[in-house]
This record gives structure tokens, C-alpha cells and sequence, in this order.
């Protein structure tokens, strides 16, 4: 009979795999001539649109200020949904073999790959903001005279010109957030677990 | 002294009592009008309620109005060419206006009528006649354009058309005109005994909506002017009103009018289908056009039919009966429990109505009046249903609502008249600015009408708007027929004739309403999907133009190696796939219309170069902040030039 801790920390290590189903993030535009906001949502391994054709129809308005068509494919397609099988992998050895101490470093470990991935995810968006064509059709300055970027919020909303951008987390970075909760939760419970077992020994 | 201090006190109790009236009056006439304005009002960015397809007679085409508001949506291109959307201009719509005659322009498009199942509206399908040269279109409401065109042979004047049966398995056709069948060299002063007249039945495909013509009655020399189907209880029946039954063809508004009756021609569509099946049929050989628009390819193909089979109602017992209507009837309707026949005898100042469970009876007793050509004629007292006396002059057409009351048209009286249905008194009148023709009630030919409004379509406008010269707009009248008394509420003018309309609740229609053709089921023959495709291709005199257009570029921009006297396609496809951004593209000098092409789709228009120089092309459709930008230059050399073909886009 396995313990609580050990279960639970399946399940953390387990929960992260729902990116696979469920986007992780989404970013929305709206304007008053898009009455259904253009959106798109980004996965581990793709960006898909909203409503059909967005992607396109988002291209289509950024070429006026020179903004690069957003890919069809990032390295981080390739090494982010490794990194989620590998760390998986971990956990279920973890809660298979390790203990209560172990399931710390991997809730740990989890939250600096997460944190390294948000931060490649806010230079990629600072870059598709920022590195403009200098061809660009509209070119708009900020009052200090410096030229304006159109990078979109890492988590909130902002005003870019005439189009207000929501960017917000989505079930697959709650799953993975969780993930990372419920493996805190396993080492605290199994923490505890390890000291009433002290305790009766003592 | 007494007395005239009574005089005075009784004057000014008089004067306080019209200036009390004279308040009261105006007040009313404000509050009223208040009313009225706030039931047609509709907010910025609000729908209207109902989709009213009023056709445009002379004008050939069909428009989309919102009601209760009367504004206008769409003009739909039906028979006419319409340049505003290159309609019968570019190359995949001309087969459209195709036909036995050759190339037809233009048509007077008179009846739409929507599809049903089960005798309800369903908002798939407008049907539409073309009067002039027969034709039968049909509007498909995903796209709100016209999908196919249908010729009727052996017609002329396609006048009782194109009412549809309770579930579409048929649109009906009928000649006004009665002709001679099949068409042949004769004298005019033989028509009687020798014209005819054609009753057509064109298979509506549930699937696909896909039209044939099935089969034709043939029908003594009268005229047939107009149709409605049974329903419920007479489903299977169509009802055809007919005038000049004197068979006259000359002097007609004298000579047609001889006849205290003509008839209602009553046809047992069912009973035709049975001896389709037995092959009781004459295939008569004919010719005529069908024409399709594929959506997929974005283009028209007109195929040359040569057969119809017909059957002669008068050699075919129980196909058709017909029930004497006094006066030259115009409108033929069908109340929504499918019991009643209305005969409005245009000439009359009452409305006859026939019953069809007498009907009925009346056939299995064999209750004749005679016959014509054969035909049995059912005796008037054993059909009639009842009789509106009275009702104003001139009925032309009577639409129900869902409560049991009909509401005729009267021409020569000016008015619209509620009524109500088995004990046929007048409830309510109201005059109409001027000359009602047809009426229309969303969902007035069905077994369900929506009711809340009347819309009544003048032939007649005078001084009801600004005027613009001796030609003034032509105008339809919104009421409101909700209450026990009809309420006019407004005016609005239309594009053409409005001659008859057919209305539908709004959410039947709108989201099934396309907001872009998707490129990757562009089957178009010329398509160009990806600007990787582009290319310009040259054979003999005549070249192609694979042309791209997205925001805000046409792919290419430069092209030159074109000479004088050579055919240059132009076949451009729109890469948009974003709901309402169409471009448009016009070539200077080319003898034709603009294109206007929607996301995802290829239309192809023709130039033929005839002077040297370097000619520009633009993007006719104010599309982006860029619109302006979006343009380009052909270079046109000499015949005898070895420039060769290139073509480039931002080198």
C-alpha cells in the first residue's frame, strides 16, 4: 500500500501532461472592427487560431507596422513538450521510488523550468513586438521619441493602437500550475507522513 | 339681456369644447406617431426582426430589406447584369443569362416564395420567376445569390410562377401567355382552339436544391395569371387562377373581359405523378437552358436541354378541375389551414371563395357545370366556400396571418382589407398611398404565418417622398397588423417595382448566412491559391492572368510583354479569408464591369488592349487603410513587339 504522498505526487507529476490536451495560453485582440475579437491560442507544440483563419487575419493587420508573420513552428515546440515528458518521467520515478524530500526537488525543478519558459516566452514576444521592418508601412513613435513596439502583454491587458490585447494563462498552464501545487502538497503531506512514522517508532 | 348672457356663456362653452377636441386631437395624432416611430425603430448595430425579399419587377433583380425598419440590405442580380457586382459581366456569371434566345440581359422578375417543409418556412431557397423570358432562379440564402436558372419551354409570360409546394418537391411555372405548342408559323386569329397553355412543375432535390423540370400540363388557351399551393388537407392540389377564358387575342382588355366567370384551374399534382410513373406522357422535343453555379468553382455552365414530357389535361381524367371565379381573378391564395381558396376577382368588388372539402365532394359526386377542352367545371354554388361582400374594389391578392383573418389588396380602391376567414366580414380597412398591388405578411404562404406586419407594394408614388423629376421612387408600406385594427407605420421606398415579396423571421435565415468562400475548396479552374502560383501564361493571341489580391497588393503589380489584339484574362482570386474584406479590380479601357470578389473566391474578367502605352489597374473596393496603394500597370506593345511576357510584385 502505497502512501498518500506518493499518490499525490503521481498525480502531480501527471497533471502537467494535460498541456498536451489543453492550450496554455491565449491572446486576444480586440477592436471595434473585429466584433469577434481575433485570437490565438498557444499550445506546448503549436499556435492555433481562436476563430478560423485568425492567425492569418493578425499577420495581415501587423504587416502595416512591420511586425514578422508569427511562425509556424519555434524550436520550442520541439524542447518544451520534451521537457514536460522528461520531468514527467521524473515524477512518477520519484513517486514510485523517492521519497518525501525528493518530491520538493521536483516541485522546485518545476517551477525554475517554468519560470525559464516564461521568460524565453516574453523574449519571443518582446522580439515579435519589438524588431520591426524598417520598411514597416506605419511607423508610430512613442512621445520620447523613441519608435513604438507592439509587444503584447506577458499576463494582462493593454492597449497597442486601436486594439486592446489580453494575453492569459489557459487550462494546459493551470494543469501545469496545479501540477506543481499537488507536488508541494506531496511533500508537505509526506513530510508529515515521515514524522508520525518517527513518532510511533519513538 | 338674460338671453344673450346664455348665448354667450353656450358660444363659449362651444369654443372651449373644440379647442378641447382640437388638443385632445393633436395630442392623440402626436402620441400616435410616437408610436409608429418607436415600432419600426430599430437601434445602430440591432437586427430587424424579419428578412423581407421584395422583388423589383422591371428591374429583374431581387431585393433583401429588413423589416420592421424598411431598410435595404442587398439587391440581389437575378436576370438582370448588374455591373456593381459584375454579375452577367465577368465570366463565370454570363451562363447564367443564358438561354434558348441566346445571351438575355434583362428580365421582370415578379414572386419569390421561400422554401418549406412540413409547410413551414425553412430559409433555404427563394425561388423567383423571370416573366418576360421564362425562366425560374433560385436564390440560395447561404450566399444570397443566384445559384440556378431554370428556362420554361413552351411558356410565355412565366406569370404564375414560382410558388412552391409544402415540402419544395415543386415549383410551379405558369404561362400568362398562351402560345402555340410547340411554337410554329400560324395566324394570330387562329389562336382560339389551337394556343395553349403550359403549367410547368420543376422537382426541387431535398438535398442539394438542385432543380429539373419534371413535367408540364398542357392547358386550354387561357391565360394563367397567378398560383398557390395546397396544404394540409389539399396538399398535393395546386391552384392556378386564370383570366380570358374568352380566348381573345386582341383588343384584351375589352375581349378578355367578356366572361361573368373565369376559372380557378385546380391541379392534382399527385394524379400527374401517378401517370408520369404509368408513362402517360408525351416527351415533346424542345430547348431550353439550365444553367448551375457551382460554388466550389465559382462558376456558372448553361446546359441545352431538348425534351419535357407533358400531359394533357384534357385526355388525362382527374388531373385538373376548374371551379368557376367571377371576374378575371388576379391572386389565387391559400389560407394556412389549406381549406380555403381565395379567387380575387380583380375585376370585382367581391372576393370569392372556394372551399376544398366541397371541392372534394363536389368531384366525387360529380357535380359538373359542363367542361372545357375536355376538362370538367365544377359548379360554382356546390365549391363555393363563402363570399367577402363587398370587401372595395378591385381585390388583387390576399395574405393570412396566424389568427384566422385575411388581408386583400384592393387596386382600384386604394386599401387594404381585414377580414375574417368563415364568416367572412370586414373587421378593419386602411387606405394605401396609392394603388396597392401585392401584399406580404413574413410567412403569408404557409401553414405557419409569422404575422405582426402587412406589407403593402404600391404601383403608385406621387407626392409621398421629394420628388426626382417625372420618375419617382417606388415605394412599399409597412402596417402593423397586430392589434384588431391595422396600424401604418411607414414608408419606405424600393429598388424597382415592388411587385410581390415573400418574408421570413430573421433567425431562420441568419446564421446560416456565409461570412467567407474558403480558399481551400476553391475549385475555380483558374484559382490561385498561394502567390507561389502565380503566373501569366500566353496562347497565341490569348493570355491568362493568374492573379492574386490580399491586403493591400494584387500579385503581380507589373506586367508587361501584352500587345495590341491580344485577349488578356484577367482570373483573380481573392487570399482574404477575413469576414467583410472583398477587393475589387478594374483595368482601364477593358469593355466590361468591375470585379467584386469575395474572401476566397476567383472571378475573371476580359480586356482586349487596343492602344499602346503602359495602363494602369486598381483595387475598386475601399479595402484597407492601403486601398489607395492597391494598383498596378499593365505595358502594352505593338502587335508586332517580341517583348516577352513578365510580370513581377515590389522588385
Amino acid at each position: 500500500m502505497k502512501k498518500r504522498s506518493h499518490i499525490l505526487m503521481g498525480i502531480a507529476a501527471l497533471l502537467p501532461l494535460l498541456l498536451f490536451v489543453f492550450p496554455l495560453w491565449k491572446i486576444t485582440l480586440e477592436a471595434p472592427q473585429y466584433p469577434t475579437p481575433l485570437g490565438m491560442y498557444i499550445h506546448i507544440n503549436d499556435f492555433s487560431d481562436a476563430n478560423p483563419h485568425d492567425i492569418k487575419n493578425i499577420n495581415l493587420m501587423n504587416h502595416y507596422v512591420g511586425m514578422k508573420y508569427i511562425p509556424e513552428a519555434i524550436p520550442e515546440f520541439k524542447i518544451f513538450p520534451a521537457g514536460i515528458i522528461i520531468t514527467t518521467i521524473l515524477g512518477l520515478l520519484i513517486a514510485w521510488k523517492g521519497n518525501y524530500k525528493w518530491f520538493l526537488s521536483w516541485a522546485v525543478l518545476m517551477v525554475l523550468l517554468s519560470s525559464a519558459g516564461l521568460y524565453d516566452f516574453y523574449l519571443w514576444e518582446h522580439d515579435y513586438g519589438h524588431d520591426l521592418d524598417p520598411k514597416a508601412i506605419l511607423k508610430f513613435t512613442n512621445p520620447d521619441g523613441s519608435i513604438m513596439g507592439f509587444q503584447p502583454p506577458l499576463f494582462g491587458s493593454k492597449d497597442i493602437l486601436n486594439f486592446k490585447a489580453h494575453s492569459y494563462p489557459r487550462l494546459g498552464a493551470y494543469s501545469l500550475g496545479l501540477g506543481i501545487a499537488v507536488g508541494f502538497l506531496a511533500y508537505y503531506i509526506g513530510k508529515k507522513e515521515k514524522m508520525n512514522e518517527l513518532k510511533e517508532m519513538s | 339681456m338674460k338671453k344673450l348672457t346664455l348665448i354667450g356663456a353656450a358660444l363659449l362653452g362651444i369654443a372651449a369644447l373644440l379647442t378641447a377636441c382640437k388638443d385632445s386631437g393633436a395630442s392623440s395624432n402626436g402620441a400616435l406617431a410616437y408610436s409608429a416611430a418607436e415600432k419600426v425603430y430599430v437601434s445602430p448595430g440591432e437586427h430587424d426582426e424579419f428578412y423581407a425579399f421584395i422583388s423589383g419587377g422591371f428591374s429583374g433583380q431581387l431585393s433583401v430589406y429588413g423589416l420592421p425598419s424598411g431598410r435595404l440590405f442587398k439587391v440581389i442580380p437575378v436576370f438582370s447584369q448588374d455591373a456593381e457586382k459584375a454579375w452577367g459581366y465577368n465570366e463565370e456569371t454570363k451562363p447564367m443569362l443564358n438561354t434558348s434566345h441566346g445571351f438575355i440581359p434583362w428580365d421582370d422578375s415578379h414572386h419569390p416564395d421561400i422554401s418549406q417543409t412540413n409547410g413551414e418556412l425553412d430559409g433555404r431557397f427563394v425561388f423567383i420567376n423571370g416573366n418576360n423570358t421564362p425562366r425560374i432562379a433560385k436564390v440560395d440564402l447561404s450566399v444570397f445569390e443566384t445559384t440556378e436558372i431554370i428556362e420554361i419551354p413552351n411558356s410565355a409570360g412565366n406569370h404564375s410562377s414560382a410558388f412552391v409546394t409544402e415540402n419544395t418537391e415543386y415549383v410551379v411555372a405558369g404561362t400568362r401567355f398562351s402560345v402555340p405548342v410547340p411554337q410554329r408559323d400560324m395566324p394570330i386569329n387562329e389562336y382560339k382552339g389551337n394556343f395553349k397553355g403550359s403549367l410547368s412543375f420543376i422537382s426541387v432535390d431535398p438535398e442539394d436544391g438542385g432543380m429539373d423540370l419534371a413535367f408540364q400540363v398542357l392547358m386550354p388557351g387561357f391565360d394563367y395569371d397567378l398560383a398557390h399551393p395546397g396544404r394540409g388537407a389539399s396538399h398535393g392540389w395546386m391552384f392556378f387562377s386564370t383570366y380570358n377564358s374568352e380566348e381573345a387575342s386582341t383588343l384584351m382588355e375589352v375581349n378578355s373581359s367578356q366572361n361573368d366567370k373565369d376559372f380557378i384551374a385546380a391541379v392534382n399534382w399527385k394524379k400527374a405523378e401517378e401517370y408520369i410513373a404509368e408513362g402517360k406522357f408525351t416527351a415533346m422535343p424542345t430547348n431550353y437552358a439550365h444553367n448551375v453555379y457551382d460554388e466550389e468553382t465559382h462558376t456558372a455552365t448553361s446546359t441545352m436541354k431538348k425534351e419535357v414530357r407533358v400531359l394533357d389535361a384534357s385526355e388525362l381524367p382527374g388531373l385538373v378541375y376548374l371551379l368557376p371565379t367571377p371576374k378575371s381573378p388576379h391572386g389565387c391564395d391559400v389560407d394556412p389551414t389549406g381549406e380555403y381558396i381565395v379567387g380575387n376577382g380583380k375585376l370585382s368588388a367581391d372576393l370569392t371563395v372556394h372551399s376544398f372539402s366541397k371541392m372534394i365532394d363536389a368531384i366525387e359526386n360529380e357535380k359538373f357545370d359542363g367542361d372545357a377542352y375536355g376538362i370538367p367545371i365544377l359548379k360554382f354554388e356546390d365549391v363555393l366556400g363563402g363570399t367577402v361582400k363587398q370587401a372595395g374594389l378591385g381585390p388583387l391578392h390576399t395574405e393570412f396571418d396566424a389568427e384566422g383573418n385575411g388581408y386583400t389588396t384592393f387596386f382600384i380602391s386604394s386599401e387594404v382589407v381585414k377580414w375574417k376567414v368563415g364568416t367572412w366580414e370586414v373587421i378593419d380597412r386602411q387606405p394605401c398611398y396609392y394603388s396597392v398591388g401585392h401584399g406580404m405578411i413574413p410567412g403569408g404562404n404557409s401553414r405557419k404565418p409569422f404575422g405582426k406586419y402587412f406589407v403593402a407594394m404600391n404601383k403608385i408614388t406621387k407626392d409621398r417622398y421629394l420628388p426626382t423629376g417625372p420618375e419617382v421612387t417606388q415605394s412599399a408600406q409597412l402596417y402593423d397588423i397586430s392589434g384588431e385594427k391595422m396600424q401604418l407605420l411607414l414608408d419606405f421606398p424600393t429598388v424597382g417595382e415592388p411587385h410581390y415579396a415573400a418574408g421570413i423571421d430573421a433567425s431562420l435565415v441568419k446564421e446560416r448566412s456565409k461570412k467567407i468562400f474558403s480558399l481551400s475548396e476553391n475549385k475555380h479552374k483558374y484559382a490561385t491559391t498561394s502567390d507561389a502560383d502565380v503566373r501569366i501564361e500566353r496562347n497565341g493571341k490569348e493570355v491568362h492572368i493568374y492573379m492574386t489580391m490580399i491586403r493591400s497588393h494584387f500579385n503581380p503589380d507589373n506586367i508587361e510583354g501584352i500587345k495590341v489584339g491580344d485577349k488578356v484574362y484577367f482570373h483573380v482570386t481573392n487570399l482574404e479569408q477575413d469576414y467583410d474584406v472583398p477587393h475589387g479590380v478594374s483595368m482601364i479601357g477593358a469593355n466590361t464591369s468591375e470585379l467584386l470578389i469575395m474572401p476566397g473566391q476567383t472571378e475573371t474578367f476580359v480586356w482586349e488592349p487596343k492602344q499602346v502605352g503602359v495602363w494602369p489597374f486598381y483595387c475598386t473596393d475601399f479595402c484597407s487603410a492601403l486601398h489607395q496603394e492597391m494598383q498596378g500597370y499593365v505595358r502594352v506593345s505593338p502587335a508586332n513587339s517580341d517583348i516577352p511576357l513578365s510580370w513581377s510584385l515590389g522588385e
